[in-house]
């Protein structure tokens, strides 16, 4: 990273920094930043430590982790697909992990470890249905192709969630609300532990792996020419962007637009390499959900919005603006 | 120095071989190119040397060792492909891009060695790219851009550099410019085998010429054996005269019109 712009990292933690303060701060009772910063240090007003540490941390922490996780698995597939507009959610992927956990719900398979793993067979499904479709279409080398596969493997995830939870008993499962729009409502610590467990470790991986990410992104003729198997560290990418994109659906239902915004933000942040726009749009996706799920507890209150309303009003015009400014060709 | 032994290449599904027997050898010092129409292997040729398609029958050596037995890491450091067409999905300098050719010498986590920015440094001023290195990639017209690929290509540190078509859309000025770099890598101690459809540079500069047709050798030898009239326009099916260039000698296609039309 020689020559990296430090400011970049450091407008990017000040700003986690701040969204964190921010998150923990609004609610019900609000508090001022030095009231929850003393809460997080061990002291203040006891009523002010519960409400920060308890009630508004494991949420705060869970939206770090979804977004993180989704972020950088949309930095993943826009360099392995080399496609600016992939992201998780409109690729069909998050749609395919919801399917996974909500079928795990509804049989009962409910451990907190197992949900996770039950959304990524999902996710690896939909990701192969995509690839399929879009080849049937005309190949993947077609973003608009792609999109449109994602799009259609989407809807009929969306349908597979609506007959899984009609069938479910009464009481058993979270509304077709949460799965479909997101929310970051009822984070536990157990919970948010396995899903930080495997959003940590497929980051690490990928940021592992940028040198990889730059040679794909060139495309599959310059990266064979460089020397890397494109199938097999296709394969293995696809793979674990998919496991971020599964865990973050385990733990919040489908967020979308997040890895389409986010890593856009972090290359025009001024990132040079994939493995500095990994790790860049880990704490921008961060900032950005716990930013999102803020408004969505503020604005019509005492209701909440899902998240995924907040991020999609946000992404829908982000996402034409992108599309007007040439990125598909 | 790459050397195709009698080798037939087949794409999957495919019920015709798309190279049928080919045997050529690109010594390092020259410029060895393949010609022939569209359709008639060339690009195949390439594929086979990006290790994306294996042949079906004969051999494929790199300084004497069968391609297949060498990891894709190991046919990088000796072999760099200028594919036909490239465009990073995200712009970044000229000076990263070129990095990137030294992929197959790194590990995942350290940063450039020294070795590696040496490597950077010659690769640059033999392209002649130093002016470019903080342009965005997006930001080069064709012939930088052509230039800058050729950087990466021996920023990889091997002798053998294969392009395919690396004059397309280039105007004369760029074209030429691409060619003398060519011939100054050749002359320096470079095996280059070029695919290209410009068959009046390619008698200009290249020692020897494969011409392709249906994924045969029709004819190979020096660029005078293999740019004769009757060769060519049974190939290329176009009626055409072969004339001597007045200045500097060297044969020259020129497709002739009013006959035939398709």
């Amino acid at each position: 990273m020689n020559g990296a712009p430090r400011l970049l990292w450091w407008i990017l933690a000040l700003a986690l920094l701040a969204a964190v303060t921010l998150g923990l701060a609004v609610g019900a009772v609000p508090l001022s930043p030095a009231e929850v910063w003393r809460a997080l240090a061990g002291g203040g007003d006891p009523s002010a430590s519960a409400i920060v540490n308890d009630l508004r941390l494991p949420r705060v922490a869970l939206g770090i982790i979804v977004g993180a996780g989704l972020a950088v698995s949309g930095t993943a597939l826009q360099s392995t697909l080399r496609n600016p507009l992939a992201e998780p959610y409109l690729l069909g992927v998050s749609g395919g992990a919801a399917v996974g956990a909500v079928i795990a719900v509804v049989l009962g398979l409910s451990g907190p470890g197992l949900v996770p793993i039950a959304a990524f067979g999902g996710a690896m499904l939909a990701v192969l249905l995509v690839l399929m479709v879009a080849r049937a279409a005309g190949g993947r080398a077609d973003p608009r192709v792609l999109l449109m596969a994602g799009v259609v493997v989407g809807a009929f995830c969306t349908a597979a969630i609506m007959v899984a939870l009609a069938t479910a008993p009464e009481g058993t499962v979270r509304g077709a609300l949460w799965w479909m729009m997101g929310s970051l409502g009822d984070a536990q610590w157990s919970g948010v532990r396995w899903i930080a467990l495997y959003v940590a470790g497929g980051i690490a991986c990928l940021a592992w792996w940028g040198r990889d990410l730059d040679v794909l992104a060139l495309g599959e003729d310059a990266a064979a020419s460089l020397g890397i198997d494109v199938e097999r560290h296709t394969r293995r990418i696809f793979l674990v962007a998919s496991l971020l994109a599964a865990a973050t659906v385990a733990g919040a239902g489908l967020v979308g637009f997040v890895g389409l915004i986010v890593p856009a933000i972090a290359r025009a942040l001024g990132t040079r390499s994939a493995r500095e726009t990994v790790l860049a749009s880990a704490m921008a996706g961060g900032t950005l959900v716990v930013v999102a799920d803020v408004i969505a507890r503020i604005v019509v209150r005492p209701t909440e919005l899902p998240l995924g309303a907040v991020t999609a009003l946000v992404g829908v015009p982000f996402f034409l603006w992108r599309l007007r400014a040439g990125v598909v060709r | 120095m790459i050397r195709f032994r009698d080798v037939v290449l087949r794409y999957a599904g495919s019920r015709h071989a798309a190279v049928r027997g080919v045997s050529l050898n690109a010594p390092v010092g020259r410029i060895t190119a393949v010609v022939g129409p569209n359709g008639s292997g060339k690009s195949t040729l390439v594929r086979t040397l990006l290790g994306r398609l294996a042949p079906e029958h004969g051999q494929v050596t790199l300084d004497g060792s069968p391609i297949a037995a060498l990891t894709r890491r190991e046919v990088a450091t000796v072999l760099a492909v200028v594919p036909q067409r490239e465009e990073p999905t995200f712009p970044l300098t000229a000076r990263d891009f070129i990095a990137l050719g030294r992929y197959p010498h790194g590990n995942a986590f350290s940063g450039p060695s020294s070795a590696d920015r040496d490597a950077i440094e010659s690769a640059v001023a033999r392209a002649e790219v130093g002016a470019l290195t903080d342009r965005r990639t997006d930001e080069l017209s064709g012939g930088e851009w052509q230039r800058v690929r050729i950087a990466r290509a021996l920023a990889q540190g091997g002798r053998a550099l294969v392009l395919d078509e690396p004059t397309t859309f280039l105007d004369v000025a760029h074209e030429m410019a691409v060619f003398e770099l060519l011939d100054a890598l050749a002359r320096a101690g470079h095996c280059i085998l070029l695919v290209s459809h410009q068959l009046n540079l390619v008698a200009r500069f290249a020692d020897h010429i494969v011409l392709l047709h249906h994924g045969r050798i029709a004819a190979a030898g020096t660029p005078a054996e293999v740019m004769r009239g009757e060769v060519l326009e049974r190939v290329y099916e176009w009626p055409l005269v072969v004339t001597r260039d007045p200045a500097v000698g060297a044969p020259v296609l020129v497709p002739l019109r009013g006959r035939g039309t398709r």
